[in-house]
């Protein structure tokens, strides 16, 4: 579905990726892993066409979309749950998530205002309010359920659980588990390692700019020591 | 919103108090009053028109003025081209009938904005002020230089464009003529508010990067916007024409964008009524002041100055926060 290879960004004249490296298959779910500052969320504005990349290429579904606009990547079926909490703070929880609402690529199964309540039960309490009454959990929901009603084939969440109470990262995280279930390809960026072991198929270390370790969630374990090197765990 | 089933009443009562206005001045004898209404009416459309753009949007122009005075000049070339009885550019009739001549102006002010939108909206910020300002002052000194539609005097539009079974040249029936296009222009705008369309715009307002993260272009969304703005103030333009039958470069120039402007920050930035109090208000002060003074643009320019600094959101945010309603 996404492969990333030879990935090199800089912001300016300071070079930050230099050579990632990151495939994410069909029905998969996928960590990036890596202290502050190694490149984590460059990679995904690399991949969103938010930053433009110096080289390497970007596959998304077999066609190559670097350099692409962040709206054509999106409207190919990339759906971005950015670090922050990026709602649109004047509009009602139901405007936030009908206002951008598609399905691009005509999925039958398509999400409707009445799944995403049904995932996010909180947010249906909440329809008629502004976002930006919401609080920080809720906001976080609110930004993934609109992600999720444009129907993305794949959905990445940057840092998604940054900043929240303990109930509501598990509430987030039993939705992710929900969404894997239903065969939705996720890129996932965390610091929570144990539950990213539960619930990733496969993990990319980046370190510096380069991808320096992949594997599974057991390969993971195996490896404990060299993988705490480098994630300071 | 609370109180949210007292709205229509309040609209009924506003739309019977406007369509009774007309008697009551003529029996109270202030005759004035009509026409000054009909001046309300149709700088609320414009000022509705620039607050679609500037106040849902977030874009800033200050070259509205520019739809307003082609929207008039629509109606003046062809109204001239009708009685010369020579067709513009050898191809087109002129005519005097209005329900021709408002879709002409809605039209011709429509590609105009698309022209100006296209070049501008690659901007933002204070470029986006500056360029809209420019090409609307480029279009003034046109005018200003055209001599065959009158130049810097202006066109005279002997008498205000026919609609069929009216007599258009009692004030009365114009008043209830503008009063009819800004209901329904009320009525689309209002639905256009609620609509999809403007929360994509109050998203792009608030973040572009975001909203093309989802997949949306915010360049086409706000050309759109843009368009359909400036169709509002062209419309309001080719009104005020066939009320003052007149079209002249003062419709073009920057200082009657920056009217514009001044009634949608009286009234209420990016709310549906405020741009037609902000109106109400303008006009008023401004024929109040100036029976005082001719100095009047300093008075109204300290109501302003209280107006921004102490209502929070401008005179419509006054009569929500008014007791006993919320």
């Amino acid at each position: 579905m996404l492969k990333v290879s030879g990935l090199q960004t800089a912001y300016g004249r300071s070079q930050v990726l230099f050579d990632v490296e990151l495939t994410i298959g069909e029905g998969e779910v996928v960590t990036l892993l890596g202290r502050n500052g190694m490149g984590k969320t460059t990679t995904v504005k690399s991949i969103m066409g938010l930053l433009k990349p110096l080289a390497g290429e970007i596959l998304f579904c077999g066609q190559n979309v670097r350099g692409a606009t962040p709206e054509s990547v999106a409207r190919r079926g990339v759906g971005l749950v950015p670090e922050g909490r990026q709602v649109f703070p004047t509009l009602t929880v139901r405007e936030n998530l009908v206002a951008t609402a598609a399905n691009r690529l005509g999925r039958s199964d398509a999400w409707t205002l009445e799944r995403v309540y049904e995932l996010f039960p909180r947010l249906s309490e909440r329809v008629d309010q502004s976002a930006a009454t919401l609080s920080g959990g809720e906001q976080q929901m609110l930004v993934l359920g609109r992600a999720l009603m444009t129907n993305p084939k794949l959905l990445i969440l940057d840092e998604a659980t940054e900043g929240l109470a303990p109930v509501i990262r598990r509430e987030i995280w039993g939705c992710i588990e929900a969404l894997k279930g239903e065969g939705q390809s996720i890129l996932l960026i965390d610091k929570n390692l144990s539950v990213l072991k539960r619930l990733a198929d496969r993990h990319y270390i980046v370190e510096k700019g380069r991808t320096v370790w992949s594997g599974d969630s057991a390969a993971l374990d195996r490896d404990s020591e060299l993988v705490h090197g480098y994630i300071g765990l | 919103m609370a109180h949210s089933y007292m709205r229509p009443v309040l609209l009924i009562a506003l739309l019977v108090a406007l369509i009774a206005l007309p008697s009551v001045a003529q029996a109270s004898g202030y005759n004035a009053v009509t026409s000054l209404a009909t001046r309300v009416l149709i700088y609320g459309i414009a000022a509705a028109s620039l607050n679609f753009v500037l106040g849902y949007g977030g874009m800033v122009s200050f070259g509205h003025a520019a739809f307003f005075g082609i929207g008039g000049y629509v109606v003046g070339i062809l109204y001239q081209h009708f009685a010369l009885e020579e067709p513009l550019l050898g191809l087109i009739p002129g005519t005097n009938q209005m329900l021709i001549t408002l879709p002409a102006a809605l039209l011709v002010s429509g590609i105009l904005a698309a022209a100006i939108g296209a070049l501008s909206l690659r901007t933002g910020g204070v470029q986006f002020i500056m360029i809209t300002l420019a090409l609307a002052q480029m279009l003034f000194f046109l005018f200003v230089s055209l001599k065959t539609y009158g130049g810097d005097d202006g066109l005279i539009i002997r008498r205000t464009n026919e609609l069929p079974g009216l007599n258009m040249r009692d004030k009365h029936t114009i008043y209830y003529v503008c009063l009819a296009v800004t209901v329904a222009f009320f009525a689309l705008l209002y639905r256009l508010v609620h609509s999809r369309f403007a929360q994509i715009l109050v998203g792009l307002r608030q973040s572009e990067r975001r909203m093309a993260a989802i997949g949306l272009s915010p360049y086409r969304y706000k050309l759109v916007a843009f368009i359909i703005s400036g169709m509002g103030c062209g419309l309001a333009g080719a009104l005020m024409a066939n009320f003052l039958r007149y079209a002249s470069p003062d419709m073009l120039h920057w200082t009657k964008s920056g009217e514009f402007m001044v009634m949608v920050i009286l009234g209420g930035v990016g709310t549906l009524f405020g741009p037609f109090i902000g109106a109400a208000v303008f006009i008023v002060l401004e024929s109040l002041l100036a029976s005082w003074t001719e100095h009047w643009q300093l008075g109204l320019g300290l109501i302003l100055l209280l107006v921004v600094l102490y209502t929070q959101g401008g005179v419509q945010a006054v009569f929500s926060r008014l007791p006993g309603r919320r």
